[in-house]
């Protein structure tokens, strides 16, 4: 680790004023930034802390929507988005270990967008809406491959907004020495139609897997997409499993996400 | 009925209260006044010829007290290999030198470049990054088959090749095992990789060195397994101290898996570094170090033929190997595919014929040397899978096979070189046949197969040469070192006993069986005996722990030790007691006149031997302490049978273990509950490497499995509850406490039974799948279905 300075604003608007210094950083639960910045992989200036930030922590629902607040960990939305989004929940509930769900924040995980992570096939699945300090980003437009997202420098997540599907269900097959996603798929029915985002398996980061959400838009059962797979190219091959391996596991999860759905 | 103390009890690991409740001490716990820390610039490079180093910019950082080079080193010994192998045609094996530090040439990603001494860690870190090292990157010699290529790079330029030796075994029979695999009824090959593994204890390796400059006196605190053999090894052979002047002190030590026996460059340099700048010097590994700088296992490419006669017995073997010693030679890596490796390749059977050929390999990685089992984990796996490929090609039970051709009459003299003193290996199997149900096991598939999951079922023997060993056999074979153990016991005035040994304890519980073994011999409480050990300032010259070897060398020297104890009292008792030698019994702490009510207790003998006011002072010397140091006359030969049940997910190709079942034999059993928690331990091992670890190196020489984000370690819910028995008993023949040892049987037992268990699986639907190379991860079991 780098020295550097630290604050502890207490509310959004402080927060995005104290990241205006030059290589400044904002500190979530720190479980992806802080063994960066143990390896010396990153050395800002100033971290911003976030957890101190009443506004972007706990978990709402109304009128068919779940907020999340940016600073929420994994572990309050396992517990408080559980009758609402139990599928949401489910997902945040087999995040890491419990020092990770207990540390780990939702904002966090979706501005990190690491490949391999779980939030963001929920936020994409979902269509949700994340929310900054200064605007509204459709998830359709917010993911932008892998550790790339339409944020902008010194932009927070203040909150994340779930529009909550009819059924819905996430299956993470998990990578056996991190237990990230080696592939997860986050299947979500809405009157309106099937959406099917897919972690951990693209080079590209989280994707839409539109000709199974147009079949199971049709059928909402399994063997809707029997017919259906998907290409090893341009898919993550490495010592865990090959882009074939993803593409087949892909297509099993989303199986299995659909049967469990129900 | 169980017992609540003395041999066969189940005592609580006492050390496990400081253990439990973080007031262990560490090396790493151990702080020295004014000390300095060290960073290690290590290179992020395969191989590279180092141009030039430039440190004078870091020199001038906050902090830093002095920088250290290659050059520091000159004229200073380089790291000693402990073991020497002679090759097939008599010549020494190809041994090259391993200085502290980089000296010309880097040769693994890891290799320490230079070293930073600063007042703190992150000084020293910083400093380090401002060192300029131009490195010409050469060729990254990576692969074993093509290291041996003519032409290929060489990790070491004044070697003539990457062969570090071409061992053959037992040579003369090479031309009969070849002859007679030509002329069998049927012959069954199997190609084999025993995948590369990194230890990981829990603890990473620390060194402090301490210099007292008024008496020249050396400290050196370390993570190591065997404090003795580092103080000789680095003491003799590195940086010239004498003994006297060196004491090297092992504190609890946090696992060691054989990792930790090793004499590792950063312990010199902690030491020599704590002299040349006046402070004391601390090093503390981190994790991603840990990776890159401690010796790995395994790294085994096998062939193996099996040859059989038309009615299924075995007559000959062959097993082709090449083995990879990395970089350098570590301190015992050219004895594990050799010596511990080979020996082994009888397993439990009577195969009249063996050819072992292993080339040992030098590459541009990491080091490799003894793992948990070490080479015995190796053997095991290949015959033991091969035995299972020819039962399914002959189409015959793997059990009854392996039945047929079991060695039933000892000692058996193995025609590699080794004689087993007993064993009963059908007892083993009759009691894994027991436990395992073999005949529920249709049922259990069926139940399996509802659930869409295929459901296999593995087994495996195993024999392992554990209490390494016998001095004058090893120095033979080519070892450096003798390998018998010493114990000095301590008898203090009021009779409570000290037993310092020169084995080590990093997990094992010594301090808690050593004890019982006492307590059971004099009749006392084993709370009245303390075991002292891993500091050469207490304990006499000692070879430490490994190859299971404390409770039957180490125990073995600790019982002659407290024989000559009890013959000395059973005098002062006579004396005491006005009674003739011969007729004094000890019995539950007690001296007694047989046939008579007069007795003595335990410790008034003790005081009287030191406060001699009426003690028989012409015949006998006060005091009452004794030191004994046992050399085995034979190794001793743990043996057992395990078995494995998995569901394997045809979908995914991800293997569920859901029992592993080990039946072994350990001759007798100080603790039952400690042997069965080795057994535990060893199996996670097994498991770990049967289904998930492997270290990865890319073509380029750059560790890929660098950290447990993709070094898959297994975790609880990654294994099954398992069941073990170790009833089975044919005490070891030639140590006084008929013990065999217990510590690497799990790892050595479990993978073949796994990987057996796994292709059953396979098969069972119909796949046409002989083999996969462990880890048998969901990828690789996917793509083996795949065809
Ligand atoms: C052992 C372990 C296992 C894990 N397993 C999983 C897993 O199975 N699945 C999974 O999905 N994840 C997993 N994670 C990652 C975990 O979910 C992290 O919590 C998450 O990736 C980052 O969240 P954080 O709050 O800790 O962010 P930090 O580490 O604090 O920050 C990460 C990045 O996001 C930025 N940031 C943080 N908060 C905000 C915000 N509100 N607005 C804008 N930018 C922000 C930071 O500047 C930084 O760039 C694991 C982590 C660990 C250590």
């Amino acid at each position: 680790m780098y020295s550097f300075e630290v604050d502890k604003p207490d509310s959004v608007d402080a927060a995005v004023s104290a990241l205006q210094v030059e290589d400044a950083q904002a500190l979530g639960g720190g479980q992806t930034l802080i063994p960066t910045l143990k390896q010396r992989l990153a050395s800002p200036s100033r971290l911003v802390s976030l957890t101190g930030i009443a506004e972007m922590k706990g978990v709402s629902s109304a009128d068919g929507v779940v907020t999340i607040g940016g600073g929420t960990p994994h572990a309050t939305v396992a517990a408080e988005a559980a009758s609402a989004y139990p599928a949401l929940a489910a997902l945040a509930g087999n995040i890491g270990d419990p020092a990770v769900r207990n540390r780990g924040t939702i904002g966090g995980s979706l501005a990190n967008n690491d490949p391999a992570a779980c939030y963001p096939s929920a936020a994409l699945a979902s269509g949700a809406t994340i929310v900054t300090n200064a605007r509204e980003i459709a998830a359709d437009d917010y993911f932008q491959g892998m550790f790339t997202t339409a944020l902008d420098e010194g932009e927070v997540i203040t909150s994340v907004r779930f529009p909550v599907p009819d059924a819905a269900n996430y299956q993470k097959f998990e990578q056996p020495a991190s237990r990230f996603a080696l592939v997860g798929v986050f299947v979500a029915r809405f009157a309106d139609g099937v959406r099917v985002a897919v972690t951990g398996a693209s080079e590209d980061g989280v994707f839409r897997w539109s000709e199974a959400e147009a079949a199971l838009s049709d059928n909402f059962a399994p063997e809707a997409i029997d017919g259906l797979s998907l290409s090893g190219d341009g898919m993550i091959s490495d010592l865990h499993g090959s882009g074939d391996y993803r593409a087949h596991i892909t297509k099993v999860m989303t199986q299995r996400a659909v049967r469990a759905a129900g | 009925m169980p017992k609540d103390s003395g041999i066969g009890a189940s005592t609580k690991r006492r050390e496990d209260v400081r253990f439990l409740s973080g007031t262990g001490n560490y090396t790493d716990d151990i702080n020295v006044h004014g000390q300095a820390y060290v960073h290690f610039l290590r290179s992020d490079v395969a191989h590279g010829r180092i141009n030039g180093i430039d440190t004078t910019a870091a020199a001038a950082m906050p902090g830093v007290v002095r920088i250290f080079t290659g050059a520091d080193f000159e004229g200073i010994g380089g790291l000693p290999c402990g073991w020497q192998v002679t090759d097939r045609h008599g010549e020494p094996m190809q041994e090259p030198g391993h200085p502290v530090l980089a000296q010309g040439k880097v040769r693994h990603v890891g290799d320490p470049i230079a070293a930073v001494v600063a007042d703190t860690y992150a000084q020293a870190r910083d400093a380090a990054e401002a060192i300029e090292v131009d490195i010409e990157e050469l060729p990254a010699v990576v692969d074993m088959k093509a290291a041996l290529d003519e032409g290929a790079a060489k990790v070491h330029d004044d070697l003539k090749n990457n062969l570090c030796y071409d061992w053959g075994f037992v040579e003369e029979n090479r031309d009969a095992v070849d002859a007679a695999i030509k002329g069998a009824a049927h012959v069954t090959t199997l190609e084999l990789v025993n995948q590369r593994m990194v230890a990981n204890p829990m603890e990473p390796r620390v060194a402090v060195g301490d210099f007292n400059r008024a008496t020249g006196d050396h400290t050196l605190y370390t993570t190591s397994q065997n404090p003795h053999v580092i103080r000789l090894l680095m003491g003799a052979f590195v940086l010239g101290i004498p003994e006297h002047k060196l004491r090297v002190v092992a504190p609890d030590v946090g696992g060691g898996f054989g990792t930790k026996i090793f004499h590792y460059a950063e312990e010199a340099f902690c030491t020599f570094a704590a002299k040349a700048v006046n402070r004391p010097v601390k090093w503390t590994s981190s994790r991603s170090e840990a990776f890159m700088s401690d010796a790995h296992g395994r790294d085994h490419v096998t062939k193996i033929e099996l040859a059989l006669d038309a009615d299924n017995n075995f007559v000959a073997l062959r097993t082709d190997t090449l083995a990879n010693m990395g970089a350098y030679l570590s301190t015992f890596a050219p004895s594990v595919p050799t010596w511990l490796h080979g020996t082994l390749m009888a397993g439990n059977y009577k195969t009249p014929l063996i050819y072992v050929n292993v080339k040992a390999v030098f590459t541009n990685t990491v080091p490799v040397d003894a793992y948990r089992g070490a080479g015995r984990p190796e053997a095991t796996y290949q015959l033991e899978r091969v035995i299972d490929k020819a039962a399914r090609e002959l189409g015959v039970d793997p059990i009854a096979l392996r039945r047929q051709n079991f060695i039933t009459e000892f000692p058996y003299a193995t025609p590699v070189a080794v004689e087993y003193d007993t064993g009963d290996y059908n007892a083993t199997m009759d009691k894994l046949e027991e436990i395992a149900d073999i005949a529920g096991f249709a049922a259990r598939r069926a139940e399996s197969e509802k659930k869409g999951k295929l459901r296999g079922l593995g087994v495996n023997c195993y024999i392992e040469a554990c209490g390494i060993a016998p001095s004058n056999l090893v120095g033979q074979l080519g070892a450096r070192a003798g390998l018998y153990e010493s114990a000095t016991v301590r008898v203090n005035a009021t009779g409570g006993l000290v037993v310092m040994t020169g084995s080590h304890s990093h997990g094992q519980g010594h301090e808690t069986a050593f004890p019982q073994v006492i307590a059971e011999m004099i009749g006392i409480d084993e709370s009245m005996v303390e075991i002292v050990h891993g500091d050469t300032a207490n304990a006499p010259m000692g070879m430490g722990t490994y190859g299971s070897r404390s409770l039957a060398v180490g125990g073995s020297a600790m019982v002659r030790a407290t024989e000559k104890i009890i013959n000395k009292a059973r005098k002062i008792a006579a004396h005491l007691m006005e009674a003739a030698e011969a007729d004094i019994e000890l019995k539950d702490g007690a001296f007694s006149v047989a046939g008579t009510d007069k007795s003595v207790a335990w410790g008034d003998v003790c005081l009287a031997a030191y406060v001699p006011h009426n003690y028989p002072l012409e015949d006998i010397e006060p005091g009452l302490e004794e030191t004994a140091f046992y050399d085995p006359s034979n190794f001793t030969y743990p043996s057992g049978a395990y078995a494995c049940e998995v569901e394997v997910d045809p979908e995914t190709g991800k293997v569920s273990i859901e029992r592993m079942i080990a039946a072994d034999d350990f001759g007798n059993i100080v603790n039952p509950m400690i042997v069965s928690g080795q057994v535990h331990g060893g199996l996670a091992q097994g498991i770990g490497q049967a289904l998930m670890e492997h270290c990865i190196y890319d073509d380029e020489g750059q560790l890929l499995s660098a950290s447990y984000m993709d070094y898959a370690m297994p975790r609880a819910d990654d294994v099954p509850f398992y069941e073990v028995d170790h009833s089975s008993c044919t005490p070891c023949t030639h140590n006084p406490l008929g013990v065999k040892g217990c510590g690497e049987a799990g790892a050595i037992g479990s993978p073949p039974s796994v990987v057996n268990a796994v292709v059953d699986a396979l098969q069972s639907a119909g796949k046409n799948v002989t083999h996969i190379d462990m880890p048998l991860s969901p990828s690789r079991v996917w793509a083996a279905m795949q065809g």
